[in-house]
């Protein structure tokens, strides 16, 4: 009975501190303290939270290394601007619509490229990135190369932050499943994992379906706030974007992950006022980083409950 | 017990510090406009895949700048240019903006390519600030698709793409003599298709007709097949809108298949990669449409040319004539107005009449479009020699 209480307040506690960080920043946007740059960095922050988070499901924990996020991005913002914009249907159907898609584009490209291994398989999804990319520049229904402007702002604080919580229980409480021990255990050692019984081709796919629809997810979030979306965009340079957070942060580490794209996000927008030098100290950082933390910062270890407690002090 | 004291009291002071940091990046840039000085915004592209037209853009909009400054300023006040990079990205741009618009500038000018434009479109819409931009030629920059209203506080100082293909079938027609053309065009761009359709348009409405019409992708490498379809109809001229990247070679290999007609295209060619590619003998007799040239003997360009030259030791290209117009159409917008308030700058840029640029004298239409002139370039030995310049 103590046990079940205890846990009982720790649930209502961390569902406090989610809601309390969600109203202050919803306050502080509503009173008008947090200007449009602001909010225009919290949003790309969210975002590459979700998409560092959703490659870090592929390529962290089931040790796949996918080089196609961008492609599934594309996937999910296109769709879901095909359904607000032209077909005129509500955001939510858009949302939707854009998972949905992004979802089976990565179950055709995961069936067969998923059988290929390391570097076969990174050049097989960074390939189908470009695919996705070039067949979007031809159909003329999108308009091709110059992409559909001026899309209607419907991207919402509260709906990033929700969606992004989402993406992350998701993952988190997946990762701590009976599926997510078979996911891990691919990773570990393929060729074990099968002798113990995993369908190492399912687990496979359903991480690489699940990391392709909160991509898909962040497609649609980044389109109605950027109001443009066109090919180019969502070129390899993107997935690398996404790679870097993830392998930044620690390959199999959602916190790693989040942490790292906070970090690329702020380091970003920091940087913005040394136009001529920025690529440079961005480049400069990234190694400085890589050499004294080569496992990434948070390795594959996880912030949370146990390591507060170890800080903190309180019971286990 | 002690021991979890100590340490609970470092982490709070951790947390302190963090905080700190966290307000005070905040705090920071509350800047308001200092009363002697005009702050302008250049959010132009510095790294990524356009960074040449945005760098040569600055050079030109900061030359501006600083004669501006040096001959006593605007109203009394000096400019105050905030130089920033938008990576050649859509999103990131929408962030400079926003950053500049907390710097507390009165216009921004720049980005150069038209997405990047858009992307930095609706901040600016939104804190009532115009946005000059001196080379996004897609049409749709300044005007609202959907509801087909011209976007109240974004301008341009560059043509329009559509306008080229006009330029040019005007050139054909009245210089050239031709009666009948041929179009090979790029059809994987909005910007070759653009300029082919005017192209058409208006060749035919000069009595001219078409008598085939090609079309290439991206990285198109043989286009003998095409090229020999179109020998074969004889046309007086060839119409070529496309990036030098194709059009280099498919020149070289048309002159090869023998075929001696004149061939004409857009700013796309304009690239030194042209003459090593093509070669200078096969140049011969093929002419593009831009912005400006540096060979102009009008003497503000000439000025201009030189003192560009002095300070950066290299040429200036369309791009930085266009930042140079860009900055100089600002200060004509605030001393119209007499003000420095973004609205009343925006209002006033809308009534620019006549303006006189180095890429020619403008007039801003209802859908903030500069009216003005073009020029012909022709390849001459594998040399750039202006040829003529038509005014619409």
């Amino acid at each position: 009975m103590q046990e079940t209480k205890h846990k009982l307040i720790r649930f209502c506690g961390e569902v406090l501190v989610l809601v309390a960080l969600f109203t202050v920043i919803q306050y502080l946007i509503t009173a008008g303290m947090l200007d449009m740059y602001y909010q225009i960095n919290l949003t790309s922050m969210c975002i590459n939270i979700i998409l560092a988070v959703s490659l870090n499901l592929i390529n962290g924990f089931t040790g796949q290394l996918s080089l196609g996020h961008a492609g599934f991005m594309a996937v999910g913002a296109y769709s879901s601007v095909i359904m607000t914009q032209f077909l005129g249907q509500p955001f939510a159907i858009g949302i939707l619509a854009a998972c949905a898609a992004a979802a089976v584009a990565g179950f055709i490209i995961g069936v067969p490229t998923l059988r290929l291994k390391g570097d076969y398989l990174a050049i097989a999804t960074l390939a189908f990135g470009e695919i996705i990319r070039v067949v979007l520049m031809n159909i003329d229904y999108v308009n091709g190369p110059a992409g559909i402007v001026g899309i209607d702002k419907l991207t919402t604080w509260p709906l990033l932050y929700w969606s992004m919580i989402i993406t992350i229980l998701v993952v988190v409480n997946l990762i701590n499943s009976s599926y997510g021990r078979a996911i891990v255990s691919v990773r570990e050692d393929e060729v074990a994992a099968e002798l113990m019984g995993i369908n190492t081709t399912r687990y496979k796919v359903i991480a690489f379906v699940i990391g392709a629809m909160f991509a898909g997810l962040a497609g649609a979030l980044y389109a109605h706030f950027f109001y443009i979306i066109k090919p180019e965009t969502f070129n390899f340079l993107k997935s690398f974007d996404i790679l870097v957070m993830v392998v930044l942060g620690g390959l199999g580490s959602t916190t790693g992950a989040i942490i790292a794209a906070i970090f690329i996000t702020v380091l970003t927008a920091a940087l913005q006022s040394f136009p001529a030098i920025r690529m440079i100290l961005y480049a400069l950082i990234l190694i400085i980083v890589m050499i004294y933390r080569p496992q990434g910062l948070m390795g594959n270890k996880e912030f949370g409950r146990e390591t507060l407690n170890r800080i903190w002090g309180g019971r286990r | 017990m002690r021991k979890g004291v100590l340490r609970r009291l470092s982490v709070f002071v951790l947390m302190v510090f963090v905080l700190g940091i966290v307000v005070g990046c905040g705090g920071g840039d509350q800047k308001t406009g200092d009363g002697d000085k005009i702050n302008v915004g250049l959010n132009v592209e510095l790294s990524g895949g356009v960074a040449s037209y945005g760098t040569n853009c600055r050079d030109g909009a900061m030359l501006a700048i600083e004669e501006i400054n040096a001959a006593g300023g605007v109203l009394g006040k000096q400019l105050n240019p905030i130089v920033r990079d938008c990576k050649s990205l859509a999103d990131e741009a929408m962030s400079v903006s926003a950053a500049l618009v907390d710097e507390g500038i009165v216009a921004q000018i720049g980005p150069l390519t038209s997405s990047n434009v858009q992307g930095s479109t609706p901040v600016l819409m939104d804190n009532g600030i115009p946005l000059i931009a001196p080379a996004a030629t897609a049409p749709n920059v300044t005007v609202d698709e959907k509801t087909g209203e011209t976007l109240k506080y974004i301008f341009r100082v560059c043509f329009i793409d559509p306008f080229q293909g006009t330029l040019m079938a005007e050139f054909a027609a009245d210089n050239l003599g031709a009666k009948t053309a041929a179009i090979y065009k790029d059809a994987s761009t909005d910007y070759g298709k653009g300029l082919a359709e005017y192209f058409k348009k208006t060749f035919e409405a000069k009595g001219g007709t078409i008598v085939a019409e090609e079309g290439f992708v991206k990285d198109d490498r043989d286009f003998k097949a095409a090229l020999t379809r179109i020998r074969s109809k004889n046309p007086d001229f060839i119409y070529v809108p496309g990036y030098y990247q194709e059009v280099a070679p498919l020149i070289k290999q048309a002159r090869e298949l023998g075929i001696t007609a004149p061939m004409g295209g857009g700013d796309g060619w304009d690239s030194p990669d042209m003459v090593s590619v093509a070669t200078a003998p096969n140049l011969n007799n093929t002419y593009f449409t831009n912005h400006y040239s540096s060979q102009d003997t009008d003497p503000k360009i000439v000025a201009f040319v030189e003192a560009y030259k002095a300070k950066y030791n290299k040429e200036p290209d369309a791009f930085a004539a266009l930042g140079y117009d860009a900055v100089q159409l600002l200060v004509q917008a605030i001393k119209d107005a007499n003000s420095t308030d973004p609205v009343k700058i925006a209002e006033a840029l809308a009534n620019i009449k006549d303006f006189e640029g180095i890429t020619g004298k403008m007039t801003i239409d209802e859908q903030h479009n500069p009216v003005k002139a073009g020029v012909i370039i022709e390849f001459k030995d594998g040399k750039q020699v202006m040829n003529t310049r038509i005014q619409p």
